[in-house]
């Protein structure tokens, strides 16, 4: 079984360049790692060095955020469509200031 | 070496081309935020910014040093790019009262390919404006001069 991966604008060129993929897996996690299995260049923008999804790096699963599911460990089912939507962050380096 | 230089460095290769009137509109944006900062994104094609797009800063820790688009936000802008046929080419975001030059937190936050264009707000009042891309080993960010106007 294999479902659609909707990739966003920055990871396109390290996936084919397509702005859909394929991957396939019976949970959100392993169908991720289906995806970068296919294309490795991927692996780091998605993954921390500790092999943790990054921060900012949301996943859904159809409409629904996977935080609020069971994370990677949410149950992909036939025809299920998975999101790969970036957080985008930034700012200068000193906080104290907001306190 | 500063932090953010240890971001960041000046090449000239590259150049972003980006529309007068969306040089005002992220004047305007980081103007009217202040001392808060702003962001939001670019849509164009190819190194050419068409149009701006304000997004809201929903930042929780702390919107003076930090901005944050949230995943709906970036689903609407990357919809809105492609409804005009164009890309979703990066986002602009304000440093108040610091240099337009890349901290470590964004560098440890940003995405490749994407422009990452800083403006400085300095009392207010609009500074510099700068552009940035991430190195594909996520080690630092290259500069890219900005050109106003899309001819």
């Amino acid at each position: 079984m294999a479902n659609r991966v909707l990739i966003p604008t920055p990871l396109r060129a390290y996936a084919g360049g397509q702005d859909v993929a394929q991957a396939a897996g019976n949970t959100v996690g392993e169908l991720l790692e289906d995806l970068t299995a296919q294309y490795a260049d991927l692996r780091k923008h998605l993954y921390s060095d500790d092999g943790q999804l990054r921060r900012f790096v949301n996943v859904y699963l159809n409409e629904d955020d996977i935080r609020y599911l069971q994370k990677e460990d949410t149950p992909v089912s036939d025809g299920d469509t998975i999101s790969i939507v970036p957080s985008v962050a930034g700012g200068v380096t000193m906080v104290a200031r907001d306190a | 070496m500063t932090e953010a230089d240890s971001a960041g460095r000046v090449v000239s290769d590259r150049i972003l081309r980006v529309d007068a009137g969306v040089v005002a509109l992220i004047q305007q944006h980081g103007r009217d935020a202040y001392p808060h900062e702003c962001c939001g994104a670019l849509i164009g094609t190819g190194n050419v910014v068409f149009s701006g797009c304000q997004l809201p800063n929903t930042t929780e820790e702390g919107p003076r040093s930090r901005f944050l688009v949230r995943p709906t936000d970036y689903r609407a802008a990357e919809g809105r790019a492609t409804e005009l046929g164009q890309e979703l080419l990066g986002f602009y975001h304000s440093h108040p009262d610091h240099p337009a030059r890349p901290s470590q937190y964004d560098l440890d936050h940003a995405w490749p390919v994407f422009a990452y264009v800083i403006i400085a707000i300095e009392q207010g009042e609009p500074g510099a404006m700068t552009s940035w891309r991430l190195r594909d080993d996520r080690s630092m960010f290259d500069e890219e001069q900005i050109t106003i106007g899309t001819d």
